[in-house]
């Protein structure tokens, strides 16, 4: 229990996949400039990473390693990624016609996403055991969301500024980054596994 | 041996996957109409929400559903009307989109400001703060709330401080009328003929006179002058009916402060800082 409980605050705030390994920058750049639109990338990426380290990880424990060929694991995580989001838009398409409205245009988005690469890759090789794999898969993408609604609520506050002509749009984007991403440097240290 | 075994596995394993993934496209299969797409293509795609739908596929399933008429799309123009009635096998009568229209010509240089605004670029903040920086409090702010709410590109802010809508892009969406917080733009039926009293100030002609050079001022001289007796008095504010007006240019003759204009020579930019320089040089020799 304590070290699921460790998990999930390490990678929420300690070791945060966008802020402190830099993971999935596109999407945090890319679809923080609306809250609405940051929620619903949010919902999207903790449902789908959740899914996809479930899957890569009893694909790579009872496939992979049983027969020598854990040097596929890229590959094969793309593959079952790719595969996995199309499945999920399909049924969800069918069975739950609001969802699939809800989430959009996000669900096929994610599949280019490298934080979700990261997060199956990084479940096998810290070697964490399958409920621990699953529990990091919810508190990274947590995290994600996090620096994501972060994000998107400083942006909105940011459209209504008066800034320097040099400093709109991109620019102060990234420095907001930066900015955030020290700011998240607060939490180094606090915990460890 | 190895590679043979990492081909034979991922190929295995992509294999599975795919049939998987045609299992499921075929067990989860939801009919479509495809009238709804060819609707979607058909319409501007602006996703402007002035029909009153969610965006375009919305009114796209309305209007296949019979539950809305191809011409509800505000801003899809005669062919594209045309093109969804092709597609649905329905009769549409054509119908051109109003216009939208500023109807000030207050511009920096010949209306008073009570001070300089430096807060946040926004005409409803703006005018919020003590009744705006402009003297007239009915008069355009000039902060661009229409330029930005604008779909189609067809406002722009001129360099006299009022917006300038390009009639040949404007598709009568009526957004811009919405979101300005003074009403100053009103939506005109499409055509050439009519005068306009380019102003909606309800204040006294006193007050009027002091904010802007190019305010009605109530003076009822056009209301006299007029042979169809198409300008009423709408309380401080002279007001043309555009059904009854035969373009005689009587009453822009009449006008002391220069407030009517026909439809197709509203003072444009280059107008306006002509008038500013002129005043200038009369200022300079009186």
């Amino acid at each position: 229990m304590e070290t699921l409980l460790s998990i999930i605050f390490i990678y929420i705030f300690v070791d945060n996949f966008v802020l402190h390994r830099f993971f999935g920058i596109c999407p945090f750049l890319g679809v923080s400039r609306k809250m609405e639109t940051a929620i619903g990338m949010s919902m999207a990426v903790i449902f789908v990473m959740t899914m996809a380290t479930l899957v890569t990880w009893l694909l790579y424990t009872f496939v992979l390693v049983e027969f020598g060929l854990e040097y596929l694991q890229i590959v094969t995580f793309i593959l079952v990624i790719a595969s996995l989001v199309q499945l999920v838009e399909t049924v969800l398409r069918k069975i739950s016609p609001t969802l699939y409205q809800g989430l959009g245009i996000f669900l096929p988005l994610i599949t280019t996403n490298c934080a979700v690469l990261a997060v199956t890759l990084l479940a096998v090789r810290q070697e964490f055991p399958f409920v621990e794999s699953i529990v990091f898969a919810v508190a990274a993408s947590v995290g994600f969301s996090l620096a994501l609604v972060i994000m998107a609520g400083i942006r909105e506050r940011l459209e209504m500024a008066k800034m320097p002509d040099v400093l709109e749009g991109s620019a102060v984007t990234l420095i907001t980054a930066g900015i955030l991403s020290i700011a998240f440097l607060g939490f180094q240290g606090m915990l460890s596994l | 041996m190895l590679i043979i075994y990492a081909i034979l596995a991922l190929g295995l394993i992509g294999l599975l996957f795919g049939l998987g993934l045609a299992v499921a496209a075929k067990v989860f299969y939801v009919e479509t109409d495809p009238r709804v797409d060819a609707v979607k293509e058909a319409v501007p795609g602006a996703n402007c929400g002035a029909c009153g739908y969610a965006g375009c596929v919305k009114f796209a399933e309305a209007v296949v559903h019979g539950e809305a008429e191809p011409g509800d799309c505000i801003p899809a123009g005669e062919e594209e009307i045309q093109e969804m009635a092709r597609i649905l096998g329905i009769e549409v009568s054509s119908s051109a989109s109003p216009v939208a229209t500023v109807f000030c010509i207050g511009d920096i240089y010949r209306a008073a400001d009570n001070f300089v605004y430096d807060g946040v670029q926004d005409c409803k903040v703006a005018g919020e703060m003590n009744g705006g920086h402009k003297t007239c409090t009915y008069g355009c702010l000039g902060l661009g709330n229409c330029v930005r709410v604008c779909p189609f590109d067809a406002i722009r802010m001129g360099t006299h401080g009022l917006p300038v809508v390009d009639e040949e892009k404007c598709t009568g969406c009526e957004l811009c009328a919405k979101e300005c917080p003074r009403d100053i733009i009103k939506m005109l039926p499409p055509g050439d003929n009519g005068h306009l009293v380019l102003c909606t100030s309800q204040d006294r002609g006193k007050t009027v006179s002091k904010a802007c050079e190019v305010g009605c001022i109530a003076c009822r001289a056009c209301v006299k002058v007029c042979p169809q007796e198409a300008i009423e008095m709408d309380g401080k504010l002279a007001v043309i009916d555009l059904d009854k007006c035969d373009d005689c240019g009587k009453c822009v003759e009449k006008c002391p402060p220069n407030t009517i204009y026909q439809r197709r020579s509203i003072p444009t930019e280059a107008d306006a800082e002509a008038a500013a320089v002129e005043k200038e040089k009369e200022e300079a020799t009186a």
